[in-house]
């Protein structure tokens, strides 16, 4: 490859630099809304994916000119960031960050299955409505679109750059960006400055929106998280917050890309950005080009843990738990049972997240990572190496806790959203390494035909035997994290959560326990993982995606911070409650995304409180 | 520079400043043990950059210091808190969702047998073993710790007790300094470094920290606080440091540090800020 003419790198570096201007568009957003309301915005893909939707809908159903459907996309797209703002935030900025980062997600959820109800999530084909014309430039040529799109950024950016620079509006933006009290006491309607900012920034997301789609000739609603991911890698390039750092930054990642596709082949291009995205994090954590500042400072306690509202169990419910395990005495539905089945598999997942992030308050959406390394890892110790289910579940949840922990070390020293954020990179580098692993992993074909789960050489296969199964995992995974819980760990990890300098102080060693913390946790979550893989049969590098992730954390969340009862509970109520309510099944994630926004609005301490 | 026997901490020309503003100019002294020294001064003067320096939380531009002998500049400050090194903080910092008692024992955390600071993977594993299968050694070791908790929450009379099971959240203000103080002393320090201890309470309270405390030194305890509450200072102090503008600008006993003009011009300059007299300049 590297030996190819050099018209062939000409081509790769113009395709790197107009996906660059696409990235770079989506990244000024999320920098503007980082810039004035210190957040990352994870709704921005999906602000993103309306605006590609509504340009859609003008051009390819009303036949639209291109200029009507940009405006179109963009005007949408400004009400929704608006609508994200005045309902999903407005009340959340005095909360510590990561509060405001998990209701965008929740938002996110809603958002994108709301699309995905009205347009189904087949991709839509979109024909970009340019002539095929190409402009010669000595051995290559560039389109229309690409022109098109670098002119929009570039507009764009210029605009942007005088609308901040010379106009009052401006300087309010920026004076609120700079110090939110300050800004206020000389008259600056912040309120007004974070709605200005959103309405800009998702106009320019709408916008990059329909780009996309022209350029890729498809919209889908999936495209939101890819998009969110790469604007925000863009922009942590750039350094967090910074336009201009955005601009470059969204180039470079176009550049780093396209160049890579081309050395090593497209199933790698997400590994780069999410390889980049925790090393930026972790070690150049004020960018490429930002002044040796760290990353802005976040309150003392790094979590989003609010006290109290503890809750003792009425014992009726406790006897009614109890009762749920007789279930199978008193029906055998098949449905009845595969949904408590699976509920339970999740219930463990959630114990899992509650070590790490209730407990411990290391906030993390990479937990899916975990399951992934447990599921593979059993599979192939069954298929490949013949070793009985029994022992290989139990090496595979080994492999799951000690790789898993070890991948999260460099994450350690971050705090509270940033944490968040690169713990999913590692979930989902988990997932990339698995999809370009060929030779172990079986690609992206995955691996199927993974034998069923086997107790004694006798395999799970009935819906009541597999019921039983999981049912005695949720209680091994629960006896095991509460045997931790009220042994001096437990302790030491919720003081960790609550102050970790005040914990240092009593000779506490950070590192040590949030490594126990994640080991703990990805024991767990890889149990978790394997048998899932085995009652699959069939996974692949989507199985275990960062949508797990989250719904896990929002059950922790929904049940309370640290609480085991209460992460089994809200396991139980996000995953079998949709399920046997059959009506709602269909708008899950919408179901998902609204209890996490409004959790974390109304009742952050979850349903049975913080322990 | 070698450290005299009875020395327990010596800071030698620390320096320390954020963004061209010096916090802490060139401070030198020593603490010997089982003395009681007192830092005073008005705010801003640099007091809790130091005890951050001292314990850890802070490194220092320059300076070095020592505490029972070994250097500790570089050390973090789980290390120092492992040497015997204790702390309350200025504005308290109860760990808010444990409870009294548990935020007693985490002041403990190092009387356990497993969890020394310097970590392996392996030490990390015999811990985390040891808390899963809790053998016996570990079980009443445990206990044993529960009872020393309960032991100093009684120090304080009937104001921890009845709580000792609530979260820590819940508490009074003076009661969350309280538990600071015992979380503190559950470390079993050679050196107990108090920033304001007395904040925010009111008289009565005030006194009763002041007994609590002199009884704490006659029990042989070294302690160095921050404080403001001059009465408290005079009487307890064997030795009283001021600082201002980040300098220390004298140093000695009580009633030769009240009499000093520079301090009286510095310190209590500042907080009678209303009479004219005081305020002339050197």
């Amino acid at each position: 490859m590297l030996d190819a003419p050099l018209s062939f790198w000409l081509d790769q570096t113009i395709n790197g630099v107009v996906i660059g201007n696409i990235y770079a568009l989506i990244a000024i957003g999320l920098a503007l809304i980082f810039g004035v309301a210190n957040l990352v915005n994870f709704a921005h893909g999906s602000v993103f994916m309306i605006g590609a939707y509504a340009g859609w809908v003008c051009i390819t159903r009303l036949h639209w000119p291109l200029p009507a459907a940009m405006l179109t996309a963009a005007t949408l797209s400004a009400i929704v960031g608006v609508l994200i703002e005045r309902i999903g935030l407005r009340g959340l900025y005095d909360k510590a960050r990561i509060a405001p980062l998990l209701a965008t997600i929740g938002i996110s959820f809603t958002l994108d299955q709301i699309v995905q109800l009205i347009f189904t999530a087949t991709p839509q084909g979109f024909p970009a409505p340019l002539p095929e014309q190409r402009i010669p430039l000595g051995t290559v040529s560039i389109g229309l679109l690409d022109v098109l799109i670098a002119a929009i950024t570039v507009g764009a950016a210029l605009a942007l750059f005088g609308f901040l620079r010379f106009t009052r509006l401006g300087w309010a933006l920026r004076a609120a960006a700079q110090d939110r009290e300050a800004a206020q006491q000389m008259g600056v309607d912040t309120d007004r400055a974070n709605m200005l900012a959103f309405a800009v920034a998702s106009a320019l997301g709408g916008v990059a929106g329909v780009l996309v789609g022209m350029y890729f000739n498809s919209v889908y609603t999936s495209m939101s998280f890819q998009a969110t991911i790469k604007g925000f890698v863009a922009n942590l390039l750039g350094g967090l917050g910074s336009v201009s750092g955005a601009i470059l930054g969204g180039i470079l990642l176009g550049l780093i890309e396209s160049y890579g596709v081309a050395l090593f082949g497209a199933s790698y291009r997400n590994l780069f950005s999410y390889a980049m995205l925790v090393l930026v994090l972790v070690f150049l954590p004020q960018g490429l080009f930002g002044a040796r500042r760290a990353l802005p400072p976040e309150p003392l306690t790094g979590t989003f843990v609010p006290s109290g509202g503890r809750v003792r169990l009425p014992r009726a419910m406790m006897a009614l738990t109890i009762g749920a395990a007789l279930v199978p005495l008193l029906s055998d539905n098949p449905y009845l049972l595969q949904t408590l089945s699976s509920a339970f598999l999740f219930a463990l997942l959630a114990l899992s997240v509650t070590l790490v992030t209730g407990m411990a308050g290391q906030t993390s959406l990479g937990q899916a990572g975990f399951m992934a390394i447990g599921g593979y890892a059993s599979a192939l110790l069954v298929m490949r190496v013949g070793v009985p289910f029994e022992l290989a579940l139990l090496l595979a949840a080994l492999s799951a806790a000690l790789v898993g922990s070890l991948l999260m070390t460099p994450v350690f020293r971050l705090r509270s959203q940033y944490m968040a954020i690169a713990t999913l990179g590692v979930g989902e580098i988990v997932n990339q390494v698995i999809l370009n692993w060929d030779a172990v992993t079986g690609g992206a074909l995955g691996l199927s035909r993974i034998p069923p789960p086997t107790f004694l050489g006798a395999p799970i296969i009935a819906p009541r035997d597999v019921y039983w199964a999981t049912l005695v995992l949720l209680v091994a995974g629960g006896l095991l994290a509460w045997r931790m819980a009220e042994a001096h760990l437990g302790r030491t990890w919720r003081a960790i959560r609550d102050d970790e300098v005040a914990a240092r102080a009593f000779g506490v060693n950070l590192a040590r326990y949030k490594w126990l913390a994640f080991l703990a946790s990805g024991f767990i979550a890889g149990l978790s993982g394997a048998f899932t893989a085995h009652t699959y049969s069939y996974i692949n590098h989507e199985t275990f995606a960062v949508n797990t992730s989250i719904l896990a954390l929002t059950m922790v969340i929904l049940g309370g911070m640290g609480n085991l009862a209460g992460a089994v509970l809200g396991a139980l109520a996000l995953t079998a409650a949709p399920e046997l309510l059959r009506a709602v099944a269909d708008y899950r994630y919408l179901l998902y995304g609204l209890v996490l926004v409004l959790l974390i609005r109304f009742r952050p301490q979850g349903l049975l409180g913080t322990l | 520079m070698s450290v005299a026997e009875s020395t327990l901490l010596e800071a030698h020309a620390l320096h320390r400043e954020f963004g061209g503003v010096v916090a802490v100019r060139d401070v030198s002294f020593a603490v010997r043990r089982g003395e009681v020294v007192s830092i005073i001064g008005p705010n801003g003067a640099g007091k809790t950059t130091l005890f951050n320096l001292l314990t850890g939380l802070d490194r220092p531009d320059a300076g070095r210091i020592w505490f029972c002998g070994h250097e500790i500049t570089a050390l973090s400050p789980e290390r120092r808190a492992a040497l015997g090194m204790a702390r309350t903080f200025q504005h308290g910092r109860a760990f808010g969702n444990l409870t009294v008692l548990e935020n007693v024992l985490l002041g403990a955390h190092l009387r356990q047998a497993l969890t020394a600071p310097d970590s392996t993977p392996l030490s990390a594993l015999r811990e985390l073993g040891a808390a899963i299968l809790k053998p016996p050694a570990y079980a009443d070791e445990q206990r044993r710790l529960r009872h020393r908790a309960f032991a100093l929450l009684q120090r304080f009379g009937e104001r921890l007790t009845p709580r000792a099971h609530q979260p820590a959240y819940t508490l009074s203000y003076a009661n969350r300094r309280r538990t600071e103080m015992a979380r503190a002393l559950a470390l079993q320090p050679t050196l107990l470094l108090l920033d304001e201890p007395t904040a925010g309470m009111n008289p009565t309270e005030t006194a009763e920290v002041l007994d609590f405390l002199k009884t704490l030194k006659a029990e042989g305890l070294t302690l160095l606080l921050i404080e403001h509450k001059l009465g408290l200072v005079m009487e307890l102090s064997d030795r009283v440091i001021v600082m201002d503008n980040g300098v220390v600008i004298a140093e000695g006993a009580p009633e030769s540090v009240r009499r000093d003009p520079r301090v009286v011009e510095a310190y209590l300059g500042h907080t009678h800020w209303g009479t004219p007299s005081s305020e002339s300049l050197p």
